[in-house]
């Protein structure tokens, strides 16, 4: 076991904080939980199979082989680039990565003929699409640890990655359709022949860089400057600036690209992070208004005009009451309940159900799928996996010494949890329905890429939150930036206290 | 920046114990609900993974599965086809199943709890092993007979209903509602071709879908006399008893003149109670139920049945196929008093009076039972997929008793009178005393008149044998003759089956 220098517990000084804890690397133990997590994914395949075909093939493994390939081959990296990284970050997303290939293969199974499934090629079907989208996403996650040695070194780019972000979020909504609309989201780059992204799930994490920078530039006239009012201090209406543009990008993309999950995604993202920066309660009052506000103006104008609205006001009856219309509109919401109900509390046991008869089971509906096979019991498992993970990379952001990363780790974590939260709520209608993928566990590379980005960046924040104090003379072990990013906090501000 | 990032755990938390609530909520508490939705395809095709139990009469199998190469994998055929359809119902794929097929439907397709054990086997072999077997009381030869008989009649109705049972048990022996239908189409697993077969049976104005045994009611006609004869018994009156008749009657205060069917029938200004019964002297009964009253008259109806609104039949112990309430109608004037017109009319079957066949089947056999009314059903045995292991057997019960022995007594060798020398003739038996009462119901004004005849047959040990219900619907002159002649038929038949015993 070759543990980096440093990771030796150098003994702290009495009174000091107690960063003793964070003194081990944990590396072997995440080893130890992700070859745990890959038993597991394996013995998911080995269940689809013998429920499926009626017997476990030969290379039945083959696919949870390739994974766990490449997520040891993260973990190595992790273990020299980011040795104080979380160690339950890593092990959790392959688990929910690793049985989402499962899954996903197991439905390639369900559509083809039974005398085909035992021949069913390992990289066909959107289980092996998935499969190969999960080694290139983990290759990028591997590449930005590389690159990004201190996460701080990303504020430099803020402004370009602002722009970007916003490019990416309008792109599809200018262009036509045939090149940006499925199933009746404009949420799509298409390139004819070629294949298709969601620029969304990156423009995600390139406006939440932009976000954490420019609050920690702001926060003090953010917090500071506000009038008293009710026993709330709210800000200026100048400082609110910001907020509305984020709020109308948000309400755009609810109308034009049809979208309400991203819609309530960049803006909770948003007022989430403004909250943290300037611990102000009036700013998430202010947002939560101005969001149900919008959505309640968007429904009441669908209604009534129609138009652009009437795709959001459509979703808003069909959550009210799916089975009023169960085979148009309803249809897909009412077959995700009906298989969740089948599952019951134990569920149909891998392979035993048919979630092939829920449309769209592979994206958006995964959940129900797989709720129609593992149960209550098998999704509230992986609903404690999914927090497992939010609460690590908020524990990342309390522990983070800088203003910049404690920002960036927050809303990076909160929109991964609040991405749980609107697709899985869709699903099982506690909210109206709104296409967004489950994280890590629907076919699709955007999605796949763009979060497994974000836990890259997760892991290389917790890293320096759990990296021991040092003194100046030690130099750091992978050697960070040689310069230190430009000092966030003295950053220029008017404060004008009324 | 801390505290507000604690602040956003919490709510992270918050948001996912929302998830965990509305999770149980869809997963346990509604699972039931969405597990057996009427839109969920997922337990249909569990459900014809496993072959169907079969349903049989008396060894004959009435329905069967043949295994195919769709999804759904068992289909479900009916081999008897229109005989048996309103006994047997069906199982479509979509559309909502009915007769027994629906009432037993649970331990047919094996998910009764009683068939568990075979289910925990098949959890270790890897089999499925088929539903269990539903045994009916049907006699073959009288079902057959009673739908020739309907199918066949001589006065060219095209509706009716035919239903046989066992006095002594209520054993149902034979059930008919005409026209029928054959459920074959309905079960197809081309939904669409089903929801044709079907839209094309609703459409058909004689209702062929209709179960007229069980769920629908008429004007009884003069098989009412029974009832209002019986009525009489009770207050004293007997066979020889005299009481006031003619050619017409016009009840007081108002409505129309009662008038007898031929002028041949009970002109007399008096004839005995045996007499008016015979000849089916609607004068003389009109008088004589205005004089009883209607409440004795409703009370009477009550104790054979009717005003009934819970009767099924199919399991003794369990589910069936409801019954529909046979009413009298309250015969009463707007100030609460008797109505002399509508008591009149009420007391030949007419006015507002309602039975349904089985009803009137019913009360036959109560009367060939000396009083005692079992109550009727279908399902005599539930027999395992090993056809070895018997999950229920039939014990028959005493559903009332409308008289005592006496009065049912007098009032078998009435209507065995009835039929040997009255409107009945054509029902007789060599060797059996058949008793029965004809019935011919106004439908209205210059409709064909309604059909009845209901009947029993006691062999020479006394025992009652059979009871019937023959219902011509707008059969016109003559159908109550011809519904006694196809009582015959059935009865025989039934004789037939039993071996001639």
């Amino acid at each position: 076991m070759t543990a980096p220098p440093g990771s030796v517990a150098t003994p702290a000084p009495t009174g000091e904080l107690p960063r003793v804890r964070f003194a081990s690397s944990r590396r072997n133990a995440e080893l130890a939980l992700l070859l745990f997590a890959m038993a597991l994914t394996a013995a998911y395949a080995a269940t689809v199979e013998a429920t499926l075909l009626d017997e476990v093939t030969h290379d039945f493994w083959v696919p949870t082989a390739a994974v766990t390939v490449v997520f040891l081959a993260l973990h190595l990296v992790v273990r020299f680039l980011a040795p104080y990284a979380d160690p339950v970050l890593l092990p959790a997303v392959a688990l929910i990565n690793g049985l989402g290939v499962g899954f996903l293969r197991r439905l390639d199974l369900a559509y083809v003929t039974p005398d085909e499934r035992a021949d069913f090629p390992i990289f066909a079907g959107i289980g092996g699409r998935q499969l190969a989208w999960t080694l290139a996403a983990v290759v990028f996650a591997a590449l930005l640890l590389v690159l990004m040695r201190d996460h701080r070194a990303v504020s430099r780019y803020a402004y370009t990655l602002g722009l970007a972000g916003i490019v990416l979020v309008m792109l599809p909504a200018v262009l036509p359709r045939r090149f940006s609309e499925i199933n009746g989201a404009k949420l799509w780059v298409i390139v004819p022949g070629v294949g298709q992204i969601q620029p969304g799930e990156f423009a995600k994490l390139a406006l939440l860089v932009f976000f954490a920078y420019y609050l920690v530039r702001k926060r003090e006239v953010l917090s500071l400057a506000s009038r008293r009012f009710l026993g709330i201090d709210f800000p200026r209406g100048r400082d609110l600036g910001p907020v509305l543009v984020v709020w109308a990008i948000s309400l755009l993309v609810l109308i034009f690209e049809k979208d309400l999950g991203t819609s309530l995604l960049y803006f909770g993202m948003f007022v989430v992070t403004l909250y943290i920066a300037t611990e102000r309660v009036s700013w998430l009052i202010i947002g939560l208004l101005l969001f149900f506000g919008g959505a309640f103006l968007a429904y009441f104008l669908g209604g009534t005009v129609g138009g652009p609205f009437a795709n959001f006001y459509l979703r808003a009856q069909i959550w009210l009451d799916p089975f009023e219309d169960p085979f148009q509109g309803g249809y897909q919401l009412v077959q995700g309940l009906l298989g969740l109900g089948t599952g019951g509390l134990f569920g149909a046991g891998p392979g035993g159900g048919q979630p092939d008869l829920v449309p769209e089971v592979h994206n958006d509906f995964i959940f129900a799928g797989m709720g129609e096979e593992i149960g209550l019991f098998g999704l509230s498992s992986l609903l404690v996996v999914y927090l497992l993970i939010v609460e690590r990379g908020l524990r990342a952001a309390l522990a983070v010494r800088d203003s910049f990363g404690k920002l960036l780790a927050g809303g990076l974590s909160f929109t991964l949890g609040l991405q749980v939260f609107v697709i899985v709520g869709g699903i099982s209608k506690l909210i109206p329905l709104t296409g967004q993928t489950t994280p890590f566990l629907s076919a699709g590379g955007s999605s796949l890429m763009a979060n497994w980005l974000l836990i890259a960046a997760l892991l290389r924040i917790s890293d320096a939150a759990r990296r021991p104090v040092e003194s100046a003379s030690t130099p750091r072990p992978s050697g960070g930036p040689s310069r230190p990013p430009a000092q966030l906090h003295g950053a220029p501000t008017e404060v004008i206290r009324p | 920046m801390n505290a507000p990032l604690r602040r956003v755990g919490v709510v992270v938390m918050i948001l996912f114990g929302l998830l965990f609530v509305n999770l149980n909520y869809v997963q346990a508490i509604k699972a039931d609900e969405y597990r057996n939705s009427d839109y969920n395809a997922r337990v249909q095709v569990a459900e014809y993974e496993r072959k169907r139990g079969i349903i049989e009469a008396a060894g004959t199998p009435l329905t069967a599965s043949r295994e195919t190469d769709g999804t759904l994998k068992y289909l479900r055929t009916y081999p008897k086809g229109e005989v048996y359809a309103h006994v047997v119902g069906y199982k479509p794929v979509n559309l909502a199943d009915t007769g027994v097929e629906r009432s037993e439907n649970e331990f047919l397709a094996g998910t009764s709890d009683q068939l568990l054990p075979d289910r925990l086997w098949d959890l270790f072999t890897g089999k499925q092993t088929p539903g269990g077997d539903v045994l009916l009381t049907i006699s073959p030869r009288a079902q057959e007979a009673a739908f020739k008989g309907l199918a066949d009649n001589r006065v060219g109705a095209t509706k009716g209903a035919a239903v046989a049972l066992d006095p002594r048990t209520g054993a149902i022996q034979a059930l008919v509602s005409m026209p029928s239908f054959d459920p074959n189409p309905l079960a197809d697993h081309d939904t669409k071709k089903a929801q044709e077969a079907y839209d094309r049976l609703v459409a058909d104005k004689d209702g062929p879908l209709r179960n007229r045994v069980l769920s629908e009611t008429f004007p009884p006609g003069s098989t009412m006399k029974v009832i209002v004869t019986a009525a009489a018994l009770k207050q004293g009156y007997t066979p020889q008893t005299r009481i006031p008749a003619g050619s017409s009657w016009l009840p007081p205060t108002a409505g129309q003149p009662i008038r007898n069917a031929a002028a041949s029938i009970c002109p007399e200004s008096e004839v005995t109670l045996l007499n008016a019964l015979t000849e089916s002297c609607n004068t003389g009964f009109a008088r004589l139920g205005v004089k009883l009253g209607a409440q004795a008259i409703k009370d009477e109806a009550r104790r054979f049945g009717f005003e009934d609104e819970e009767l099924t039949v199919g399991r003794l112990n369990g589910d069936g196929q409801p019954v529909a309430a046979s009413r009298t109608g309250d015969m009463l004037a707007p100030g609460g008093q008797d109505d002399p017109p509508s008591v009149a009319q009420s007391s030949i079957g007419q006015n507002d009076v309602r039975m349904t066949p089985l009803q009137g089947a019913m009360i036959a056999a109560a009367i060939a039972n000396n009083g005692r009314q079992m109550r009727p059903y279908l399902v005599d045995r539930l027999l395992g997929p090993d056809r070895t292991t018997q999950y229920y057997k039939a014990a028959p019960k005493e559903l009332r008793q409308p008289v005592d022995g006496d009065v049912a007594r007098m009032l078998q060798d009435m209507m065995v009178n009835v039929v040997r020398n009255g409107t009945g003739r054509n029902a007789q038996i060599s060797g059996y005393r058949v008793g029965g009462k004809t019935g011919t119901a106004e439908n209205g004004v210059g409709r064909p008149e309604h059909g009845w005849f209901i009947g029993f047959a006691i062999n020479d040990r006394g025992e009652a044998v059979s009871a019937v219900c023959v219902f011509l619907e707008s059969a016109g002159s003559g159908g109550s003759a011809e519904a006694a002649r196809i009582s015959g038929a059935i009865m025989r038949a039934v004789i037939a089956d039993r071996g001639g015993r």
